[in-house]
């Protein structure tokens, strides 16, 4: 096996790049699993609470908006469905797709020392930071499974439909995060911004309230991207039906084309990212 | 396996001396990666320099190339265009075979984990796989000397130790091509005996090693050809006790060169002249010094210091004053000269300057302090600072006697 380093573009040969690209997602494999092992014991060694942190913060979002609809605080439009219910399941759908837009660049920050120094299969962080989200999903699950169980809502076969939908959640969200982390590495303005929008964004998604109808304020439903991806998932958990399902698929498509454009981005940004990172 | 495992063709690397612009510079050359852009021809940017200019050399099944050069001369940075970490700006790297880099020990490693865990992971990052690891696990914690701290985490370990076991997972490996950046630093003797030992054996069995090292005596037992890296080219040399001895050269401070007057008397007694014998010496030449004076009243018991040392070692090679040898030394009034002579010596390869300085009793007051330059000529085959005399015979079996019973240490 010859490999040759030149100034040029990887991007001239594309054919390379994906043979190559294919090979390192394969060997990356027991490496992201032993990554993922290493954070997740040591992460939970050094914490008390341990895996609470996984499901907190999206309960206590909850929780607040709860108590502000139930003390008439806020008034939000009928939701079809109890609003504890709605305000759970979409707080934790909502947490699990920031979780995914920040795991790439986080993951990769606290790996800059072993990349700078050892040339192992870059895929691995990312499967990693995926592994980890996926733990987080788990643990979410339970979550919300004791809410159902709580309200009575009856299981539906949408709920095994919903999985698909929240896996194309995970993917949109690391496809931004994957765009995002070239730059990140370079600039400390992407991770501090990244709070700032996702939290605004937050508001512009119907996470706690139910997607407007009139306009201008459907454009949140029409113009941005998760809306569609996180109904479908919570109209599939609770009622069983898909309300748009053509946004739905387009939202579809663009996580998968992203989520590639951001893994080649990634990828070639890696080299040149590490001789401005220093060792 | 090919013959050629490393071929390497004007390879050049810039770097930017400022932050601000070196990170917007890299957005740009993202751009240019991302959209294909052809890389054309190297030109320096603004605050741009070549780090490393225009390499070329080639690597070998079996050989060590010694990669040495002053600090900043890019030894580290062109180690990590042939492991692929960087890309280069100019030039091209052909690598054939499996290649291994100790450039980072315990990559990976989290300090929270015991020694158990984070050998696992060290493996996984360097590519071993998982159930290779668990078959030889015995050895690599044997190897590390580590046993009664393997479950441990490894941030109670001394860096010794954190080393040692990252060293241990490394050696397992049977790379093709293996870069060495001078890992060696760390750790005992005793480990850096067997750091040296496996590289030793890798070599043997035809792994093709790039070694930096700033010990030029490991450059000289492993090398087989020296590149030197200097600020903007670079020399190969096929002998590498020239390379080394061009090596040392380049830390030769004008200073050394010229004798420099710090005192030469006082209004009681002046040295106006000093003659020397030689200016280079073999080993086992004799050194003499001639210092012509004139005093105004005799000075008795004074001490006279005699100090050898070169700007390019942090120690002194010899220092001693008569004191050391019982001899009282007094200055008499009236013109007289006084010798120094060091005799049959053993300073070895050192350009070095003699320093005279003499004081009155209880050093209360410095009547004279010169340093002369002088150059130790360094000897074929034979590395250290200082060349002792070594003699090889011998005997017929029947006449043997034993010497002196001494333990192999080397076993």
């Amino acid at each position: 096996m010859k490999v040759v380093y030149t100034p040029d573009s990887q991007m001239r040969r594309p054919g390379l790049l994906l043979r190559s690209m294919w090979r390192d997602l394969l060997d990356s494999r027991e490496l992201a699993w032993r990554l993922f092992l290493r954070d997740f014991y040591a992460r939970y060694r050094s914490s008390v609470l341990g895996i609470v942190w996984a499901f907190l913060p999206p309960v206590a979002t909850g929780l607040v908006f709860i108590f502000l609809q139930a003390r008439g605080v806020v008034r939000f439009g009928e939701t079809g469905i109890p609003y504890p219910v709605y305000v759970l399941v979409g707080t934790v759908l909502w947490q699990l797709f920031t979780e995914s837009i920040n795991a790439p660049l986080t993951t990769v920050r606290a790996s800059v020392s072993m990349i700078s120094k050892v040339n192992f299969p870059r895929e691995a962080l990312i499967v990693s930071s995926l592994y980890q989200i996926l733990l987080s999903l788990l643990i979410k699950v339970v979550i919300l499974a004791g809410t159902f169980i709580y309200f009575k809502i009856p299981p539906i076969w949408g709920l095994a439909a919903s999985g698909f939908a929240i896996f194309v959640l995970i993917l949109l969200g690391l496809s931004i995060g994957l765009l995002l982390t070239p730059l990140g590495l370079l600039y400390s303005d992407v991770a501090s911004s990244l709070v700032i929008v996702t939290q605004a964004w937050f508001f512009l998604t119907p996470v706690v309230y139910p997607a407007p109808k009139s306009f201008p304020f459907n454009l949140i439903a029409n113009l941005n991207p998760v809306t569609p991806v996180l109904s479908t998932a919570r109209d599939l958990m609770t009622i069983g039906t898909i309300a748009e399902p053509g946004a739905f698929a387009v939202v579809c498509v663009l996580a998968v084309v992203g989520l590639f454009a951001g893994w080649i981005f990634y990828r070639l940004a890696i080299p040149i990212l590490l001789e401005r990172m220093g060792a | 396996m090919p013959d050629l495992l490393i071929r390497a063709e004007g390879v050049s690397k810039k770097f930017c001396r400022r932050l601000r612009l070196s990170l917007w510079y890299g957005v740009l050359d993202m751009g240019h990666e991302i959209f294909a852009r052809s890389a054309g021809p190297a030109r320096l940017r603004k605050e741009e320099f070549w780090a490393v200019s225009d390499i070329s050399f080639a690597l070998r099944r079996g050989e060590t190339i010694g990669l040495i050069g002053p600090n900043g001369a890019g030894k580290t940075t062109l180690l990590r265009m042939l492991n692929g970490l960087i890309k280069p700006d100019a030039g091209r790297i052909e690598i054939s075979g499996r290649m291994q880099a100790l450039i980072a020990l315990g990559a990976g490693f989290n300090p929270i984990l015991t020694g158990r865990e984070n050998v696992y992971v060290n493996a996984s990052v360097l590519g071993i796989p998982q159930a290779e690891v668990r078959r030889r696990f015995d050895d690599i914690v044997d190897f590390a000397e580590v046993d009664e701290f393997i479950d441990s985490p490894v941030q109670s370990y001394s860096s010794g130790m954190a080393v040692r076991l990252g060293f241990a997972v490394s050696a397992f490996m049977k790379p093709d091509i293996l870069l060495v950046d001078e890992i060696l630093a760390v750790g005992d003797e005793g480990f850096q005996m067997k750091c040296l030992n496996k590289i030793g054996e890798l070599k043997r069995n035809g792994t093709g090693i790039i070694l930096v090292s700033h010990n030029m005596h490991t450059i000289s037992t492993y090398a087989n050809s020296v590149l030197l890296l200097r600020k903007g080219r670079h020399d190969e040399y096929r002998n590498v006790s020239e390379g080394v001895r061009e090596y040392r050269k380049m830390f030769l401070r004008k200073d050394d060169l010229e004798t420099q007057k710090i005192c030469s008397g006082n209004e009681r007694i002046r040295f106006h002249r000093v003659d020397t014998n030689a200016e280079s010496f073999l080993p086992g030449d004799t050194f003499v010094a001639k210092l012509h004076y004139e005093s105004d009243e005799e000075i008795p018991d004074v001490e006279v210091d005699v100090a050898i040392y070169s700007s390019r070692e942090p120690f002194l090679h010899f220092q001693a004053t008569n004191k050391a040898y019982r001899r009282r030394m007094d200055l008499k009034k009236g013109r007289h000269s006084l010798e120094i002579s060091v005799e049959q010596i053993r300073i070895h390869d050192a350009q070095a300057r003699i320093a005279i300085a003499i004081w009155t009793n209880q050093r209360t007051e410095l009547l004279f302090w010169w340093r002369i330059p002088a150059l130790f000529h360094g000897m074929e085959h034979s590395t250290g600072n200082s060349y002792l005399n070594v003699t090889f015979r011998e005997f017929p079996e029947d006449t043997s006697a034993v010497l002196h019973a001494t333990d192999s240490f080397l076993s």
